[in-house]
């Protein structure tokens, strides 16, 4: 649990960061919390010569929430997001779901910026990001651009974002309805074995709109457009909400892991998605 | 003059003595962060050492260039075994009567194998410099299964090659290492050939590993000036490794010194003797300086010595009625390359013949095989004694499946089998003389405190709701009644590696009437320094709060066989207590010639002697402590000290009645536990708040094994659960609320009738909590499914009996 050696740096300026991540390529990488980094450094499976804190750049931070939109600043710490009360009063389901990530600890470290970033599978912002239709705002050498939280991800750790690239923020419109983050898990600090954002809008007594996505059950997180339609038009009953798991299922690709076998986690997946969107109509 | 005046009741308090909840003297330094663990020490010019260790489970290993390394700017020394041999010092002896290689001699035999030692100036250079060590492989086939293994063409250990006669008696095949037989194996053939009803099942006992939350670690100086050899490590049994390391080392003993520091968590990990230890050693030696090496979590969890791999077959047979006439054990073990356990020498398979559990069973045998694989080296007793949670896990499975066959509420079944109190001292059917119990006043305190018809009512309501599709969770009452074997050992039965398991305490006591007393044990989270004190606070009469007591440094301490198998209280409390009545009987000469009376005219009172019929007239122990050392007493040596060597006559047999109340979520397989209740007999308890904590440590533990603790491998022999995120470390989160309870039924043979609790709710708890799914699941038929009951598991188990649709 050594890593090799590595160069530090602490820049002030996000120029600054690019003209480092230029200059070494694929030798460099920014580091914001480092609570999935630095495990890969220790365990020698990423060899990183150039490591970029970003803890002292600025105008990285910062929550925002105008005009019917949320911008989180990529440094934003899920120990913030959780403790922000204007977030947890427009976008509860962010709450609920940053404290099932990992525990206190972690959390004071661990941002949303690396956390969307990472490219992680069991990471849990992703699929919640894809949830909320989030857009990703990057900047690089070329100025800032942005991309959809439901384009960004390739496959595991790789996505859109050039080597060259910082994620600067990410941005969501103000949700509404009804939501739910459920997240099966086998211990306090373990990635999901399954889990589902949910965000439901209803009107008369019926779905009006659904967006469902599901973690660590594919090799990236997984927006289930079908799944949503399913339950589109309906009261959210027992059928309805068996045929939103069912179409989600077509959606998910999970491997075998120490977390149990692929039927078990289909089956699991199943389960709470159906649990998530009972709650999310409840909170309708 | 012996009422219990008000007076004498707060004398009696102000010692803090047995019974007493005193705090933890050591937890100022440990809440505090000033504990001195190994990987604390820093000495002068110390080096840092790191292994290069095999990534396949099983090859040959060609050659290993270490060229690269040596070339890195503060490397200063690769060891391989071609450097070890010279010495001898390449295999080393295990504690099992196996020899074990310290470093890759031509070969190795599991995923995580030690096969050069970098000695580096500093942790950083080290570890950059294992990476620069280029080994090459030729793969070998891979056995995990011990039982393909015993069918395998595949010779595992070359170096045993033709031999048929093991440590333990014939070898049956080349990858076989004893079989060992206790009981009346005809005898209980018949019994069971005849029988009204026989159960018979198959289970497992997963491979886990006791996971300390300190790893293991050496510091090693070899002083070339004086030839004075120290060694701080994370010893268990700091004074069998000084034996040991003089032994094969060929260094006189008096020149080697032992320190155990600080250690954080042993279970059982921190027994045997690591080839990191002997590296370090080697390394001190060869380059004149100190050498550390500490290893890392993942080292530990693939290296260091496993507990478990137990594969048992049971038969049970009873009449009619239910009472139980004889126990058929057949267990295949599983040790890995190397037979790494830590048991007696003459029990390979420890005690598992304690296997008769709680119950009077006429007739009974038991047959171990041990066999390699190609996993890590072990086969420790994890927070248990000598295979014991084996054999409560065997024998608690085989009674409800017995309960199961024949439709019997397995708590009545238990009642009607256990020993009873009249029937004490026990002979069992497998050879143990149990000294003391009371199981039936035990098991009925528990089932009417946690109300158990009312459970089994609100259970059959479940079964009914769930069947008619109200509810999708089950619930399950796992029963437990155990009956613990430790306090190794009567001398004559006991012994590792011919050392005596006796153990030792030296009392000095100051002229101010304070103290200092020194054992053979050690702690490493027990709270040795506070309850000792509190032993030798009765019986001598001193405050513990004045006494300290030391442990760990061979140079002072007394000669001990160390703190495993909860053999401390039942072995060195014993000696303790001991050594205390021999300060004792010379104080009462003190104070008699104090007193101007005769030696048998006063008595001992608390904290001093008093005249026999004048309590007015008394010499205090401090009084007493300083007289002894300015008074010219004629016939009396000046000074006050004793030490006693302990060899017990017998094991100590604590016992306790678990019950587990356990939701079990059919769909996610994920279990939830509403209520835990554990009654624990310890004997004399010493100090309750202690016991409190080993109780929920070790039933945490317990928590954890049954639930999804595992050391699991792929068909490559490759460890899949090497870190914390796989290997299942519960936290607060993960841990329910546990009720306590106790009876008390002294050991009629300990001198304060003491009988060690730090294991019993470990060995308990893991049969309690698997017990607990078993139940949930028994309305639809299931009888046996193994441990760890992780949410997969329980899910599958669910899902084999169709309770999906
Ligand atoms: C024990 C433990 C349990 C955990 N459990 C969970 C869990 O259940 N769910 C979960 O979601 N997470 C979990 N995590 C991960 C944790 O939430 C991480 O902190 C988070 O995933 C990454 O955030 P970070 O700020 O630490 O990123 P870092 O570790 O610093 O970086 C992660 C990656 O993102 C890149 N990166 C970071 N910031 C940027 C940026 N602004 N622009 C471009 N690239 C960037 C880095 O280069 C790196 O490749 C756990 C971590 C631990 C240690």
């Amino acid at each position: 649990m050594i890593p090799a050696a590595f160069d530090y740096y602490r820049p002030t300026k996000v120029e600054d960061v690019i003209a480092l991540l230029e200059e070494h390529g694929d030798d460099a990488r920014v580091m914001a919390g480092g609570h999935s980094l630095i495990p890969m450094m220790k365990l020698r499976m990423a060899d990183i010569p150039h490591l970029i804190d970003l803890q002292d750049v600025s105008g990285l931070g910062g929550i925002s929430i105008e005009g019917g939109r949320i911008k989180l600043g990529a440094m934003v710490t899920q120990h913030e997001l959780i403790n922000h009360d204007g977030l947890a009063a427009a976008a509860p389901i962010l709450r609920e779901t940053a404290l099932q990530i990992a525990d206190p600890q972690v959390r004071y470290m661990g941002t949303i910026g690396g956390n969307v970033a990472n490219g992680d599978p069991g990471n849990d912002m992703p699929g919640l990001m894809q949830c909320l239709d989030a857009q990703i705002e990057l900047i690089g050498p070329g100025g800032t651009r942005s991309v959809a939280a439901r384009d960004y991800y390739e496959a595991a750790y790789m996505t859109d974002r050039a080597d060259d690239e910082v994620l600067i923020s990410v941005s969501f419109a103000v949700p509404t309805g009804g939501y739910a983050y459920e997240k099966q898990k086998r211990k306090i600090g373990d990635y999901a074995t399954a889990a589902a954002a949910v965000q439901i809008n209803k009107n008369g007594g019926q779905i009006a709109s659904a967006s469902i996505a599901m973690t660590n059950l594919s090799d990236v997180p997984v927006w289930s457009e079908s799944a949503g339609a399913a339950l589109v038009g309906t009261g959210c009953d027992a059928n309805a909400v068996k045929a939103a798991a069912a179409a989600m299922l077509g959606d998910i690709d999970p491997s075998e892991d120490n977390r149990g076998p692929v039927a078990f986690k289909r089956h699991v997946a199943g389960i709470i998605l159906s649990r998530a969107i009972n709650r999310a109509w409840e909170r309708a | 003059m012996n009422d219990m005046t008000p007076e004498r009741d707060e004398r009696a308090a102000n010692l803090k003595g047995l019974g007493c909840s005193r705090k933890r003297v050591e937890d100022a330094r440990f809440t505090q962060g000033k504990g001195n663990y190994v990987d604390d020490i820093k000495l002068p010019g110390m080096l840092h050492g790191d292994f290069v260790r095999s990534p396949y489970a099983h090859a040959r290993v060609v050659s290993v260039d270490k060229e690269a390394a040596l070339a890195l700017p503060g490397v200063v020394a690769v060891l391989t075994a071609e450097d070890l041999a010279p010495l001898g010092l390449h295999w080393m002896p295990t504690l099992a009567g196996d020899k074990q290689m310290v470093l890759a001699d031509g070969k190795v035999l599991f995923q995580g194998q030690e096969v050069a030692f970098v000695v580096a100036e500093d942790r950083y250079i080290a570890a950059d410099a294992v990476e620069l060590v280029e080994v090459e492989y030729e793969e070998l086939p891979v056995l995990t299964d011990p039982f393909e293994a015993l069918k395998s063409d595949v010779v595992l250990r070359e170096d045993l090659a033709g031999q048929t006669e093991g440590a333990h008696g014939p070898r049956k095949h080349h990858n076989h290492i004893f079989t060992w037989e206790q009981g009346d194996e005809t005898g209980t053939n018949q019994v069971i050939d005849n029988a009204d009803v026989v159960a018979t099942e198959s289970m497992y006992y997963h491979r886990t590993h006791p996971c300390p939350l300190e790893t293991c670690g050496a510091v090693a100086s070899m002083d070339a000036v004086n030839g004075k050899l120290t060694i701080y490590g994370t010893f268990q049994a700091p004074h069998a490794v000084r034996t040991v390391v003089s032994l094969i080392s060929g260094i006189e003993e008096h020149n080697i010194r032992v320190v155990s520091p600080d250690i954080g968590g042993g279970f059982g990990n921190k027994v045997g003797v690591y080839p990191g230890y002997v590296c370090s050693v080697v390394a001190s030696i060869v380059t004149g300086r100190p050498v550390k090496w500490v290893e890392d979590r993942m080292e530990n969890l693939m290296s260091t010595a496993f507990a478990r791999d137990y594969w048992m077959t049971g038969k049970i047979s009873a009449t009619k009625e239910g009472k139980i006439t004889g126990l058929h054990c057949q267990v295949t073990a599983d040790h890995g390359g190397f037979d790494a356990c830590a048991d007696p020498t003459k029990f390979p398979a420890g005690f598992m013949n304690i296997c008769t559990g709680s119950y009077d069973i006429p007739t009974a045998y038991l047959s171990v095989d041990g066999v390699y694989t190609n996993k890590a080296p072990g086969g420790v007793s994890y927070r248990c004694s000598f295979r014991v949670t084996e054999a409560v896990y065997f024998i608690e499975r085989m009674i409800e499946v017995l309960a199961i066959e024949m439709d019997m509420d397995a708590a009545d079944l238990r009642r009607i089998n256990f020993i009873k109190k009249e029937q004490f001292p026990y002979q069992s059917a497998l050879g143990w003389e149990y000294d003391s119990g009371d199981y039936h006043r035990a098991w009925d305190k528990v089932m009417e405190a946690v109300d158990y018809k009312g459970l089994r009512k609100e259970q059959a309501e479940r079964v009914e709701a769930f069947k008619r599709g109200e509810t999708r969770t089950l619930m399950g009452i796992g029963l437990c009644h155990f009956t613990e074997i430790v306090g190794a050992g009567p001398v004559k039965n006991c012994d590792i590696l011919g050392l005596g398991m006796f153990d030792s305490c030296e009392i000095r006591i100051h002229p101010t009437g304070s103290a200092i007393a020194r054992l053979g044990t050690i702690s490493q989270g027990q709270g040795h320094a506070t309850t000792f004190a509190q032993i030798l606070a009765t019986e001598i009469g001193l405050p513990a709060d004045s006494i300290t007591i030391e442990e760990g440094d061979t140079d002072t301490a007394p000669y001990g066989l160390g703190t495993y198998g909860s053999r401390s209280t039942p072995v060195a409390g014993a000696a303790t207590a001991m050594a205390g009545r021999k300060i004792r009987a010379k104080a009462q000469m003190i104070a008699a010639y104090l007193l101007e009376v005769h030696d048998n005219d006063v008595e001992f009172d608390v904290d001093r002697f008093v005249v026999k019929g004048a309590p007015e007239r008394f010499k205090t122990m401090k009084e007493i402590a300083f007289a002894s050392y300015n008074q010219a007493i004629p016939g009396l040596e000046p000074g006050l000290e004793a030490v006693s060597y302990y060899d017990p006559p017998n094991m100590t047999y604590p016992f306790g009645a678990y019950v587990c109340v356990m939701d079990i979520d059919v769909d996610t397989g994920v279990p939830e536990v509403r209520r835990f209740y554990a009654l624990d007999d310890c004997g004399t308890r010493i100090n309750p708040m202690i016991i409190e904590g080993q109780i929920h440590g070790g039933l945490t533990e317990a928590l954890a094994v049954a639930l999804g603790q595992e050391i699991a491998y792929d068909e490559q022999g490759n460890v899949k659960t090497g870190t914390l995120m796989d290997f299942f470390l519960p936290t607060a989160w993960e841990v329910p609320n546990y009720e306590t309870d106790h009876t008390v039924t002294p050991s009629p043979h300990h001198p304060i009738g003491a009988k060690g609790v730090g294991e019993s709710p470990h060995v308990g708890g893991v049969p309690c909590f698997s017990n607990a799914v078993h139940d949930a699941f028994r309305p639809f038929g299931l009888r046996q499914t193994n441990m760890p009951h992780d949410h997969w598991r329980i899910w599958q188990t669910a899902n084999r009996l169709g309770l999906h649709d």
